[in-house]
């Protein structure tokens, strides 16, 4: 029996007009908003002639500076869907009570919960504490680059092309209902048989690429770059803790890699791994996701663990207490990361010693943590402390993560999470340990190194805002969750029979409100900044008093970072070469070896990206089309070998000449 | 712009100094393969012989032999040793041989565990059917030991 | 390598020391880095052992390894790899002497051996899809399927950038660059033999035991 093939299926596959929700009035809005804003903004970058520029000087850009703003550009804009998600979660469940359904049906609402956690991890959190560490880790090792600079371009755009995906998921077709990890047999073809699920698992494949390759990335440029005479021991404790987490990535990712590329053989061809029969397991999904799962928290947070060890130094003026200590830490949570996974799935029944086990490796994790507090908490003893704002997210962070990290040892102990097990105690915890300790650490991060970056500092006034706004509206927020996890109440409802509990998701409700000014007092901050940058200037290059190599790099530093690679005899080598009373040479500049833009990486993003979209509407044709056309264009970037460019002495005179007026003109 | 060579060549004076070419040599490649060729033709016919009667003793032999074979493969062919990348590649190979054997085993555990716990009558119990002939086509589940419930049904997942 | 350091006098130190280096070229990181991907694919591998090590047995009143399983054929495959990982040794043997022609006879020999690796296993697949043991058939097949299916891709990827570098090596010679990606492959190319251990012993061998 032969039929016409079908042009249109062939080439549209399972996509039709159907996909894109003119029935539903809050996505039509929505996209109705954005395109009105991105029409803005495409006309003022048209207007401002800014398409030259961006292309030549961000997209094509191999310059790990460059590409970490990128990052962090990424994951404040991804910050704004996330929580345009969390409004809508909370204003549901303050309202949705008794006979009032709110105006999220469930089908909707499974989508918003979903997008929610798979946006804050796979496209803030991760791009943001990328971000920070493609800046900072070069500059903070004396190197000029990262070892592979093409690559983190192409890491870059894969992130990127990925969060695409899953916000066209917003406007064609849909997107996952099954909770930001994609348990099966719901996320499989038969309790998922829409597009959902596929968008879930191609935005992170792509994503996951890129993320897997920064993280070889980054551990090359920390072994193989550091400036001569910086031993191990003598790096800064975020260059420690970045090394530790791409460790991490290199080791996890895979598996997450394997397991979503298993969850789409099921669903497309058919086969067996996680089905309820035939000889599938779908408790072995949850097995395999946590493996990846859990180091993937300790990804998260051993950044901004590093982020505090740069800032509570330089902010007590005191040298880090307990050095070796934190780097012991941080090796020891990144071993034992992989030993505490089953903790996420105690109540899955795997039983009583298994259970004990990881129970027990789980609260022994909590003490390398302990440790690196208590450090802290030293180093700031006697010291000279300044509550500038990094120093403010800092203590923030310190209250705040350590009740986190109690309720996680409370939920460590497996008969109490029987008890507690997907109610909004989990909740509470693990946003309080996230919110408090990645998004803190961010914060205080970005507010440490912008002027770095940006050569001038952020408002002040703004930022006590968004701080106050966004610490108390943290507790507003979430302590009521954890009362309501306590009394019983399960997580991913959209409504409620009993009334008595409407109070508490009102005063949450409140609280995401309160975050919701935070989050535009940043924003002003940004601006405002941006509008003030002259009275703001940092001109020395140091307007902290810092500790660390990158302090000693112009505000913004020149392409090239040094014009001499640094030689390095200590630890806190900048503070050492400070109080050694050095002077900045001033002549004897050489040509510099610099590597060239690409195009590459993002034209093989892009197709990427056709790719994904192809293997989510079953456009087999343009999926395989696409495919070739990657290899292809990655065969052909392989025969460009004329990967690099020298900067001539000449202007690298010019520009240390430059700085060197700008430092004198302002003593 | 500089006159200078932009080629990728200008960073590779110091190839020495990173110790990671452990220079081949016809004898180590004529070794690893003489092993190798052993240290295969031994399990092969470990299994088709059927030498022992155990399946167990010779599944335990199968891994050790495969496991001296892998060892042999990283030395002679990809040159594994304590100096290749100032100790780097050791290091990496080490922590990603404990990261799989914490993957294995505790996934091994976890899931026997948990699919005696949650799956009772699931264990060892699934049931091929009679050998079907390769050219036959595809027979019925025909059922030849008694257990009462079948892969057939829906299994409890929790 | 020279590195000249900037007098001290010049930099003012108290101490005495300088705080730079004038020509500093970091070392390579290529091989390196490959090394630590290479890891990364251990940890997909591992990823599908365990798959295969839990769903194993899942027959689902489907066949058994030992039903399906053609041991001497397993044979001829295990041999062509390790013969196609000898003559890759003999490549980069060839290329330490800088013999441009003879290292890309030797990659041929090799591309050859992989190809017929990939295409008895391939003969093995249809065999067996058309026989009704297809992927779908059971948990045991799925992660049979998808583990020697994964490793044949890699193979697969391994012949195309064989396929490449001889291009490359014809154009450009046996510069540091393409030296370097000799290498790489090199790595790559063992890689996928050790992994290959692994599945003839844990899957056809001990999958044919009783």
């Amino acid at each position: 029996m032969s039929e016409p093939i079908n042009l249109t299926k062939l080439i549209f596959g399972r996509l039709t007009w159907d996909a894109i929700p003119f029935h539903e009035p809050i996505l039509l809005a929505t996209f109705v908003m954005v395109a009105l804003g991105g029409m803005v903004v495409l006309a003022a970058m048209t207007y401002f002639k800014l398409w030259t520029p961006l292309w030549r000087d961000w997209v094509t850009s191999i310059d790990h500076k460059r590409i970490g703003v990128m990052y962090v550009v990424l994951g404040l804009v991804m910050l704004l869907r996330g929580f345009a998600d969390a409004l809508m979660m909370r204003a549901q469940q303050a309202m949705a009570f008794g006979g009032n359904p709110g105006f999220l049906p469930p089908h909707h609402y499974d989508q918003i919960f979903t997008a929610h956690g798979v946006i804050m991890i796979f496209f803030v959190a991760m791009p943001l504490v990328t971000g920070l560490m493609n800046y900072v880790v070069p500059l903070q090792i004396g190197a000029r680059d990262v070892a592979f600079p093409f690559l983190n371009n192409f890491s870059f755009w894969m992130t990127t092309f990925g969060s695409m995906l899953v916000m066209a998921s917003l406007f064609v077709g849909e997107f996952a209902r099954t909770g930001w990890l994609a348990y099966p047999p719901l996320s499989g073809i038969l309790g998922s048989p829409d597009v959902g699920v596929d968008y879930y698992i191609w935005a992170l494949q792509i994503a996951g690429v890129g993320t897997l390759l920064s993280g070889v990335n980054l551990i090359v440029t920390i072994v193989k770059m550091r400036a001569p005479g910086m031993t191990l021991m003598r790096m800064p404790v975020f260059v420690w803790t970045s090394l530790c987490t791409n460790i991490l990535i290199v080791a996890a990712f895979p598996v997450l890699t394997a397991v979503l590329a298993m969850l789409s053989l099921d669903r497309v061809v058919g086969t067996n791994f996680f089905t309820n029969d035939m000889g599938g397991s779908a408790m072995m999904y949850v097995n395999l996701i946590w493996i990846w799962g859990h180091p993937e928290v300790y990804i998260l947070i051993l950044p901004a663990f590093g982020v505090f060890s740069e800032i509570v130094p330089t902010f007590c003026s005191k040298r880090l207490f307990g050095y070796t200590s934190m780097v012991y830490a941080s090796v020891v949570i990144t071993i034992l990361a992989y030993l505490v996974w089953l903790h996420h799935f105690f109540t899955m029944g795997s039983g009583a010693s298994v259970n004990s086990f990881f129970g027990i490796t789980t609260m022994i994790i909590s003490i390398p943590t302990g440790a690196k507090i208590f450090n802290w908490l030293f180093t700031m003893y006697r010291g000279r402390i300044r509550f500038e704002l990094p120093m403010m997210w800092t203590i923030a962070f310190m209250i705040t993560f350590v009740i986190g990290g109690m309720t996680g040892v409370l939920l460590a102990v497996p008969p109490a999470d029987f008890v507690v097990h997907n109610s909004l105690f989990l909740i509470a915890h693990f946003h309080n340990v996230i919110i408090g300790g990645v998004v803190f650490g961010m914060f205080a991060g970005i507010n440490y190194w912008f002027p770095k970056a940006f050569g001038y500092k952020l408002d002040s006034f703004w930022g006590h805002c968004s701080f106050w706004f966004w610490v108390v509206g943290f507790y507003v927020a979430f302590m009521p969750l954890y009362v309501l996890g306590l009394m019983g109440v399960t997580r991913r409802l959209s409504h409620f029979d009993d009334p008595s509990l409407q109070i508490w998701f009102v005063i949450a409700a409140i609280g995401a409100g309160l975050i919701f000014l935070g989050i535009i007092s940043f924003i002003i901050q940004l601006v405002v900044s941006f509008l003030r940058r002259e009275s703001l200037r940092d001109t020395t290059g140091d307007p902290w008093g810092g500790r660390t190599l990158e302090w000693s790099t112009s505000s913004p530093p020149p392409d090239y970072n040094f014009a001499f690679t640094p030689l390095v005899h200590t630890r806190d080598t900048w503070a050492v070469m400070k109080s050694d009373g050095y002077i900045r040479p001033t002549s004897g500049f050489v040509d510099i070896h610099m590597p060239k833009n690409t195009a590459a990486g993002f034209a093989i993003s892009a197709i990427a990206a056709v790719v994904g979209f192809g293997l989510i509407w079953q456009m087999w044709l343009v999926a395989g089309i696409g495919f070739v056309a990657m290899i292809a264009a990655t065969i052909y970037h392989t025969f460009n070998y004329n990967r690099d460019y020298f900067i001539p002495a000449a202007k690298v005179v010019r520009t240390e000449d430059e700085r060197t007026l700008l430092l004198s003109s302002h003593v | 712009m500089s006159a200078h060579d932009s080629t990728l060549h200008g960073h590779d004076h110091d190839h020495g100094h990173d110790g990671h070419v452990s220079h081949s040599t016809f004898k180590g490649y004529a070794t690893g393969f003489v092993l190798a060729v052993i240290l295969t033709v031994i399990p092969f016919w470990l299994v088709m012989a059927k030498v022992f009667d155990k399946s167990s003793t010779t599944g335990m032999l199968l891994l050790a032999i495969g496991a001296v074979q892998i060892v042999v493969h990283m030395i002679y062919f990809l040159h594994m040793n304590t100096k290749s990348e100032h100790g780097w590649s050791m290091l990496a190979l080490i922590f990603t041989v404990m990261v799989v054997v914490i993957m294995m085993s505790g996934s091994l555990w976890v899931m026997y565990h948990l699919n005696h716990n949650m799956m009772p009558g699931m264990m060892d119990t699934t049931v091929e059917t009679k050998p079907e002939s390769i050219n036959a086509a595809p027979a019925s589940t025909a059922l030849t030991v008694a257990v009462p419930q079948k892969a057939a049904g829906t299994q409890q997942v929790p | 390598m020279s590195e000249t350091t900037l007098t001290a006098n010049a930099m003012g130190t108290k101490s005495g020391n300088s705080y730079f280096v004038v020509d500093h070229h970091p070392e390579n990181g290529t091989l390196l880095g490959f090394w630590l991907y290479l890891m990364s694919d251990c940890l997909v591998f591992a990823c599908l052992f365990a798959a295969y090590a839990v769903l194993g047995r899942n027959y689902a009143g489907g066949p058994s390894g030992g039903m399906i399983f053609d041991l001497p054929m397993v044979g001829i495959n295990t041999s062509l790899l390790l013969l196609s990982s000898i003559t890759y040794g003999f490549a980069m043997l060839e290329s330490q002497k800088k013999q441009v022609r003879n290292t890309m006879l030797w990659l041929i020999v090799t591309g050859i051996l992989g190809a017929g690796f990939i295409g008895l296993e391939l003969y093995e697949f249809v065999h067996l899809i058309h026989d009704g043991f297809g992927p779908q058939r059971s948990g045991f097949l799925t992660s049979f399927f998808a583990l020697v299916g994964t490793h044949g891709l890699h193979v697969t990827f391994g012949i195309v950038w064989l396929i490449t570098l001889l291009f490359q090596l014809k154009r450009h010679g046996l510069t540091a660059a393409n030296t370097r990606r000799l290498m790489c492959l090199s790595m790559f190319w063992h890689f996928l033999d050790v992994v290959w251990i692994g599945v003839f012993t844990f899957v056809y061998l001990m999958g044919a035991l009783p």
